[in-house]
């Protein structure tokens, strides 16, 4: 049995989900007997791969290729899938991030592989892993089985801890892998990343305004808690149908899905469609002027009152608490 | 331009998810189904390069009967034609991916048009599946769309910013909410729709890869407490998530 976890790198850093997958794998491998290897894609990345081996994969491949500077879903699923082969990997471990579930679907195919997506717990059940999805916006979970020869499963960033490095430092084996022309047959030209703007969906905490913020400018006192908390700025539908904030920060079952550990919630109502993207959050604090507000349902922490007023009072004292 | 787009019947956003008696689905009594939501921007999007290129757009969906009301809903938008893979048999995203790709073969079109994700089990995959399936680029959870000579210059999500992707065609795009806002049938659409024809055909038997072995409610979050009203409350809040949520 070998895991080969995908350890995802943008701009040659490793993202926290490369350590989160490697570390998920680790424990299954445990539990079933297996072996765990780490792949890095990219130009040059060698360099970065021993530091998987602090999180359970002493062993990884790294494939690079000065046309694997830019991410490109086509050669990429075809890296990854060779890789697979050559190793005969029976499970293949990818993040549920923008590009691992680019990947993970033409991973499956090329592998004739069984696909369990966004997962938020693996298990092992009679020798068998257990894998546990979200569904209908975490309305529901389910608990499926990969019925065929190998496995491809996409893990939900965040979810899965990656603990601390035990210093261990994996062995590095380049693989070459042919690629031709056509393999390139989408590339990314360029990237625009707004400087410094955590996602929702990798951040640990997120601050999330609503349609009671009355105003886009408003936002700026959610972004300053935001900012002192080192969180991430959501939105409701509401406000990003106004074009207050943008569409990538809306969290709900047509945005985002969330389980950051702390979720503070602005003058959001709580409607259904919202309350489905971020009630697996660890801890939810609602603000609101209206006790009977639907959201305080989800809260573990209710303030009741005036955004305008305790929002200030909030970053304050937090600046109080941080030092800062 | 030959234009496609891939569409699902999905519970509304409203639904309250209840578990059916067989322990593995949803309860879908009372609950209202519709077009699902990625899909109205894949249909508008469809609808536009018909509009700029000229061409057709034909709607497919793999399902049972009641697929044939999400069909309608995308003729009455505008579409020429749609054709339902009747099937009422449980499918993984593999099964699914594997009949469309064989319906679409056959329609050959420029440009393949799916959701970037269905809202029931938000799997997120089959768009790339079919792809993959066929052969093509893709590029998934597009928020804008250009295509020109030959060529898709597209750019799509990614955390905290976008990618700027191009790919010839013929090609697979996922459309994200971002991009226009999918338009509302009009009367003329909603009349017009009900003459045309529903082309259906019965795709291969399913073969499944991935096996639900139980659906259930995640546990129930108990209302936690209200710390208090007002600024007064604000240190016993900091202190709260500091000392027994330990998150700050
Ligand atoms: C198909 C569909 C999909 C949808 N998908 C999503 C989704 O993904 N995400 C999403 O969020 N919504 C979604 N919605 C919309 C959802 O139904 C709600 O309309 C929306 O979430 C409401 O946003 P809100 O809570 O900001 O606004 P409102 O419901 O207007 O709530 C504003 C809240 O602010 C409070 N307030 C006002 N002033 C103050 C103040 N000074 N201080 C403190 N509190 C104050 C009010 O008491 C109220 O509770 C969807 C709807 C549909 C039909
Ligand atoms: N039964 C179906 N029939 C036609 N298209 C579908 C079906 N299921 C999913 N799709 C398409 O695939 C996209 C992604 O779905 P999913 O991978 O299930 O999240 C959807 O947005 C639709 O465009």
């Amino acid at each position: 049995m070998l895991f080969l976890a995908v350890a995802e790198q943008r701009d040659n850093q490793l993202k926290k989900t490369a350590f989160e997958v490697v570390c998920a794998s680790s424990k299954l491998a445990g539990a079933l007997g297996g072996e765990v290897v780490g792949l890095v894609i990219g130009g040059t990345v060698a360099d970065i791969a021993p530091a998987l081996g602090g999180y359970g994969a002493q062993r990884t491949v790294v494939v690079e290729n000065e046309k694997l500077a830019n991410y490109s879903t086509t050669a990429y699923a075809k890296v990854i899938a060779e890789v697979a082969r050559q190793l005969n990997a029976t499970h293949v471990m990818l993040s549920a991030t923008a590009m691992g579930k680019d990947l993970a679907p033409r991973v499956a195919v090329r592998l004739d592989a069984g696909l369990a997506a966004d997962c938020t717990a693996l298990s092992v059940k009679d020798g068998v892993i257990v894998a546990t999805c979200p569904v209908y916006a975490g309305k529901a979970l389910i608990d499926v089985r990969v019925n065929s020869a190998v496995g491809v499963y996409t893990l939900r960033p965040n979810v899965f801890t990656a603990g601390l490095s035990n210093g261990t430092a994996a062995t590095v084996e380049k693989m070459d892998i042919a690629l031709e022309e056509n393999d390139f047959s989408v590339v990314v030209k360029s990237t625009t990343q707004a400087t410094g703007k955590l996602d929702v969906t990798e951040a640990s905490i997120i601050v999330s305004g609503g349609r009671g913020l009355k105003g886009p400018e408003n936002f700026a006192m959610i972004e300053e808690l935001a900012g002192v908390l080192g969180a991430a700025v959501g939105a409701s539908r509401a406000v990003v149908d106004a074009g207050w904030r943008p569409h990538d920060e809306q969290v709900g079952q047509t945005g985002k899905t969330v389980s950051p550990s702390l979720y503070i919630a602005v003058a959001i109502s709580g409607a259904i469609q919202h309350l489905a993207g971020m009630s697996s959050s660890k801890y939810i604090v609602a603000i609101n002027k209206d006790k009977d507000a639907p959201i305080f349902q989800v809260a573990d922490y209710g303030m009741v009152g005036d955004a305008f007023e305790i929002v200030p009072a909030l970053t304050q004292e937090f600046k109080k608490l941080l030092g800062k | 331009m030959k234009l496609v787009v891939c569409i699902n019947h999905v519970p509304d956003t409203e639904t309250k998810v209840k578990v059916g008696p067989d322990g593995k689905s949803i309860d879908t009594t009372g609950v209202n189904f519709v077009m699902n939501p990625y899909d109205e921007y894949a249909v508008e999007e469809a609808l536009r390069l018909k509009e700029q290129h000229g061409g057709d757009v034909t709607a497919v969906s793999l399902g049972g009967d009641s697929h044939k009301e999400t069909l309608r809903k995308a003729l009455a938008m505008g579409v020429d034609a749609a054709t339902l893979l009747n099937d009422g048999s449980t499918r993984d995203s593999f099964s699914i991916a594997r009949a469309l790709a064989d319906a679409v073969k056959e329609l050959s079109p420029d440009v393949l048009f799916f959701g970037k994700q269905s809202i029931d089990y938000d799997n997120a995959a089959i768009g790339n599946m079919v792809a993959e399936l066929l052969g093509w680029p893709s590029i998934a959870v597009v928020v804008k769309l250009e295509v020109a000579d030959g060529v898709v210059k597209a750019e799509r999500e990614i955390e905290g910013g976008h990618e700027h992707v191009e790919a010839r065609l013929p090609v697979v795009i996922t459309a994200q909410k971002g991009g226009h806002e999918p338009r509302y049938p009009s009367l003329k659409g909603i009349m017009a729709a009900k003459n045309k024809p529903i082309a259906e055909k019965t795709p291969a038997a399913a073969s499944n890869k991935v096996e639900v072995l139980e659906m259930r409610k995640p546990p129930a979050k108990s209302p936690g407490k209200i710390v208090g009203t007002g600024v007064d409350a604000v240190p016993e809040l900091v202190r709260l998530l500091h000392e027994e949520a330990k998150v700050v």
